[in-house]
């Protein structure tokens, strides 16, 4: 019987070693298992035939966790070790750093041609996300083994935005094409989206996937580009009694391929390193989450009081769309890292609170822009600014409605999670209405 | 006889409702039940049970409670929830409509329900 004991524990330790099975699943499984030994044995079977018999019934452990894996695949974005032997880790070090030197070449290229005498360099800020998000997005290809028909697809994706921003005729100091040099990364983000994915668009797991990523490509991004900001900072201090004239050359040279590789490198330590830190966003949030909750409460209440001012200036609304963001963000990343079986709490609480107070503020300045909308007409800046403002406001009015249900524990937390990943196709259909669709309507002005 | 995989995952979802609606249960419980409805030609690899009832519950057709087995053993009781409910009256509607559209070709008498 001893070694029946044994032969549990290290079949209970097989189980726990991929991470996806924690500790209480293993104890399900467990106590399964040993039902089933005591019934085969009640039956007459040793101890060793009952163990051998009850584990091969209960599935061979591989195929088991990978189906707990598929489950919960929020477990193992947090703790999944990438135990790839030591020659693929290599490989995948340097299929990243060639992706992140391609982009870092095209972005040089992209810059001297610029320069070029006669060419005009208003194109090279507005294609900039070009020369690095595609890059991006192949990496993914790559690395994710993308099908030829959805990669070709993506391939067209990109060329067609491509062609459409730089055939648009655009007078100098256009605002349409400040929209569009601003809207165009998020439209080719949704692109590295898809390659993300592998192609695997219809799944809400894979898509919440997606969001974690982007939330934590952002915060190492972020960290990388401190590291190279010191790096530069010191690297002119060194170089000033010496050369001063070549720090400037230094900068040009470097800062643009570095901030563009840097992109694929962070998008790299995102996958690699899940397991390194407990995943940033969801701490942040839970950091912020309550600030921003009073924060807007006060300032919801204020506004209420003392009603909008007449002489708001029409940057509002854009300061507006960046709250909303924000606190769209918070939601996100807050129940992206949530246990989804847990049953509501002081944070879903906090949720609800800064939601309702941003959409409430959010109501107020909408109702009394649009007032004035007729005093001042639209522009493309006022329908780019007040179409997201619509599309983060019908989301998070369905969001509150969510939390709100949940609370009353009459929807599982899962609902939230559908409702966000399925409203991404919104945003990036909003994002390619301004690349595309405004600088025509409003002649490019 | 060997039933088809996918026909035996297609099956999976319905069968373990229904079985919960006989009253809360636990896994190992369940598997003998289907065992036991099945005859033994139904063959479900065990372990796979589990990833299962974790998604019924993620998608609040079931709500999980820990519990303790007259033996003393820590065990998971799983008991269907209205939203479970509701979703087996849907799957069954579904199956009745498979059954009756196979049933009509091969000429088996299968009682017409629902609409």
């Amino acid at each position: 019987m001893d070694s029946v004991e044994h032969q549990i524990d290290r079949w209970r330790a097989a189980v726990l070693r991929g991470r996806a099975v924690d500790g209480g699943d293993a104890d399900e499984l467990e106590g399964h298992l040993r039902e089933q030994i005591e019934e085969l044995e009640s039956a007459g079977l040793s101890g060793d035939e009952a163990f051998l018999i009850a584990v091969k019934r209960l599935g061979e452990v591989d195929l088991i966790t990978a189906e707990f894996a598929r489950e919960h695949s929020d477990r193992l974005w947090k703790q999944l070790v990438m135990s790839h032997p030591d020659e693929s880790g290599r490989q995948s070090v340097l299929t990243m750093l060639g992706f992140a030197v391609l982009t870092a070449v095209l972005i040089q290229v992209a810059r001297l041609l610029a320069q070029v005498p006669g060419s005009s360099s208003p194109w090279f800020l507005r294609d900039l996300s070009l020369f690095v998000l595609p890059v991006l997005a192949a990496y993914f290809a790559v690395v994710r083994r993308m099908p030829r028909r959805p990669a070709v697809g993506l391939v067209g994706a990109v060329a067609v935005l491509a062609v459409a921003v730089n055939v648009f005729p655009f007078p100098p100091g256009s605002s349409t094409d400040l929209l569009v040099a601003i809207h165009l990364p998020f439209a080719l983000w949704f692109v590295v989206g898809v390659a993300y994915v592998g192609g695997d668009l219809r799944s809400a797991a894979r898509r919440m996937d997606f969001i974690r990523f982007t939330g934590e490509w952002a915060i190492y991004y972020a960290l990388i580009a401190l590291g190279g900001a010191v790096l530069l900072g010191l690297t002119g201090l060194v170089l000033t009694p010496i050369a001063p004239g070549a720090i400037q050359e230094v900068m040009t040279w470097v800062v643009p391929s570095g901030a563009a590789g840097a992109v694929v490198v962070a998008a790299w330590l995102v996958e690699e390193k899940k397991s390194v830190i407990e995943n940033l966003a969801p701490v942040l949030t839970a950091i912020f989450t309550p600030l921003f909750a009073v924060m807007l409460l006060v300032s919801a209440i204020g506004y209420l009081v003392a009603g909008v001012g007449r002489d708001f200036d029409r940057d509002l609304l854009t300061v507006f769309d960046v709250l909303l963001l924000v606190v769209l963000g918070l939601v996100v990343y807050g129940i992206s890292a949530r246990d989804t079986n847990r049953p509501a709490g002081l944070m879903d609480v906090l949720r609800l609170v800064a939601v309702i107070a941003a959409v409430v503020l959010d109501v107020l300045v909408l109702g009394s822009m649009l007032a004035r909308v007729g005093e001042f007409g639209f522009t493309a800046n006022r329908v780019a600014a007040l179409g997201l403002n619509v599309v983060l406001l019908v989301n998070l009015v369905v969001t509150a409605w969510l939390i709100a249900r949940l609370l009353a524990g009459k929807a599982p937390a899962v609902r939230l999670e559908r409702w966000q990943t399925g409203y991404l196709p919104v945003f990036a259909g909003w994002v390619l209405v301004v690349v595309l669709v405004v600088p025509l309507l409003f002649g490019f002005a | 006889m060997n039933i088809d995989k996918d026909l035996v995952a297609a099956m999976a979802t319905p069968l373990v409702l229904a079985i919960l609606v006989e009253g809360t249960s636990y896994g190992y419980a369940i598997l003998k039940r289907v065992r036991e409805l099945s005859g033994g030609d139904l063959e479900w690899t065990d372990g796979m049970l589990y990833p299962l009832l974790h998604r019924l519950e993620r998608m609040g057709c079931i709500r999980a409670e820990w519990g303790v087995s007259p033996e003393g053993r820590r065990r998971r009781y799983y008991e269907i929830t209205e939203a479970g409910r509701a979703q087996l009256t849907e799957q069954r509607r579904q199956w009745d409509t498979a059954t009756r559209t196979l049933g009509g070709l091969w000429g088996m008498a299968v009682p017409v329900t629902g609409a």
